[in-house]
């Protein structure tokens, strides 16, 4: 059921004031982010990590994310990518629903009834990315991009970022395609343009202060979807890595952050 | 004296059944000022009614917040001997944010994360020995920080 | 239910540096429809002495980070920081100065 979201919650305007904003709000940027509770989302990741669960009472610590079993360090950094033992791309919460299903017994639908949690109880997928996106904090972002697969994945999600459709006829590029626009008080940076991309993509996942929550690209995506009118995408499908594969391609280079903290 | 001393062992009662916290677990708190509804009041109830304008206080805050839910307010006091720092954001429901007391040990300096309501001037008042000094720094606010 | 509680202290200069993180609703009357449920007390010790006492209110934002600055400090000082909220429950985390 998705729910209407009053035409105000969107209200696209041209600011020619843009740069002036941006440093406007580069203070309060760099204190919030420099007295951030995100911290608090990698220790309740980490004790996820290593927490047995499921049918075979195991830990996601064998989990291979792309580095080898259980090897974190650069991980986020290096993903989306190809993985052999599924023969797909795959990107981080992807990959750990595979880990969660198949290192822990878990089904499908029990492991994704709460993908997206909220303020009093954070998801799996919430704490899980903010530790594992925490791990990769410095390393260069250098997404999969030999394989055939992964070329497949970014060309699909490139098309999907300019596709227009729904009932606003609305792309990805409506809002992130054009420099200068903005919703309310937020610069909406041009996704396609690496310079922009990069200091964006290397901050997500992040915590949102406005709602106290902590959000992942899955999240994010699905979000914007929701914002665009249009039908909800599945976890983890195919468009959602194609899409996450086109930003973290576009972004490629930027040094990751580590989880952002956002308003 | 009857009433009385029925009235405790029916306290004792409860906190043997887990009922009422028992006084170790209380604490000092100010709750006259930390109810206060104007700033005034509020420094009428931590004793510090007539506080001078200082330049001795410096608040470091970003001119401008993004979100009145997190707004971060970094204070130092530069006034030999301060020994507690008090911080108000004006146009609050009930402006008095936080009171620290500064013993041996510690320097007079805190940065806290607040909510803010609306664009409004944030008031610290510091007291060093028995005398009481303040600044004020106006952050702006674009989207409120106190409902739900 | 108290969740994760963190801090780091840090020796810079002539202080330490102590940043501590807690995770708490500090809900507000206006949130909770007259139930705030808050951190009201902090308190900060150095090798089991009281050197901050912090009286807080509902009006310090969700998941409270605060920043404080010690006197000199040595490697390996004790650090320790404990809450205790509206509703009477505590939280505390310890730390040695690296």
């Amino acid at each position: 059921m998705r729910a209407v979201i009053g035409s105000t919650v969107l209200a696209l305007a041209f600011a020619p004031a843009l740069a002036q904003q941006k440093s406007q709000f580069a203070d309060y940027q760099r204190m919030t982010a420099e007295g951030s509770p995100v911290e608090l989302f990698e220790i309740g990741g980490e004790e996820l990590w290593k927490k047995p669960q499921g049918p075979m009472n195991a830990s996601l610590e064998k989990c291979d994310l792309g580095k080898g079993p259980g090897v974190l360090k650069g991980a986020y950094a290096a993903l989306p990518r190809y993985f052999k033992d599924v023969d797909r791309v795959m990107d981080l919460e992807t990959r750990l629903l595979h880990c969660m299903m198949t290192l822990q017994g878990r089904s499908r639908d029990e492991a994704t009834k709460a993908l997206f949690g909220n303020a009093d109880r954070p998801s799996e997928m919430e704490y899980l990315s903010a530790y594992i996106a925490g791990k990769s904090r410095g390393v260069k972002m250098a997404p999969g991009s030999s394989h055939p697969k992964e070329k497949e994945s970014y060309q699909l999600g490139r098309a999907l970022f300019f596709h227009r459709t729904g009932s606003w006829d609305f792309s990805c590029a409506s809002c992130h395609g054009e420099e200068g626009k903005r919703i309310r008080m937020s610069d909406l940076p041009v996704l396609s343009d690496p310079k922009s991309a990069r200091p964006l993509i290397a901050t997500w996942p992040a915590y949102r202060v406005s709602n106290s929550q902590f959000k992942t690209m899955q999240w994010r995506i699905n979000d914007c979807y929701r914002q665009m009118r249009m039908p909800e995408p599945t976890f983890a499908s195919d468009a959602t890595i194609a899409l996450n594969m086109y930003l973290a391609t576009t972004a490629k280079g930027a040094e990751y952050r580590g989880p952002g903290t956002k308003r | 004296m009857m009433e009385r001393r029925g009235l405790l062992k029916g306290a004792a009662a409860l906190v043997l059944a887990g009922l009422l916290k028992p006084v170790a677990a209380l604490a000092a708190w100010n709750k006259a000022a930390f109810s206060s509804k104007t700033s005034a009041d509020a420094l009428k109830s931590l004793g510090t009614p007539s506080a001078e304008a200082s330049g001795g206080i410096v608040i470091e805050a970003p001119q401008i917040a993004e979100n009145g839910a997190v707004v971060p307010i970094e204070v130092t006091s530069n006034i030999a001997g301060t020994t507690s720092l008090a911080v108000l954001v004006e146009k609050n429901p009930y402006p008095l944010v936080a009171k620290f007391d500064f013993m041996e040990g510690a320097l007079p300096f805190v940065k806290i994360n607040a909510k803010m309501g609306e664009t409004s001037d944030v008031r610290v008042v510091a007291t060093a020995r028995g005398k009481h000094y303040q600044a004020t720094k106006e952050i702006k606010v674009t989207i409120g920080g106190c409902g739900g | 239910m108290a969740g994760p509680m963190k801090m780091r202290a840090t020796l810079a200069g002539s202080y330490t540096d102590l940043r501590v993180l807690m995770t708490h609703p500090m809900a507000t009357e206006q949130q909770t429809k007259g139930q705030p449920h808050f951190i009201q007390n902090l308190t900060v010790k150095v090798n089991g002495k009281t050197v901050i006492e912090g009286e807080i209110s509902q009006a310090v934002s969700r998941n409270p980070v605060f920043s404080f600055r010690l006197k000199g400090g040595a490697k390996g000082d004790k650090i320790e920081v404990s809450w205790l909220d509206n509703k009477g429950d505590t939280n505390k985390t310890e730390t040695a100065v690296a």
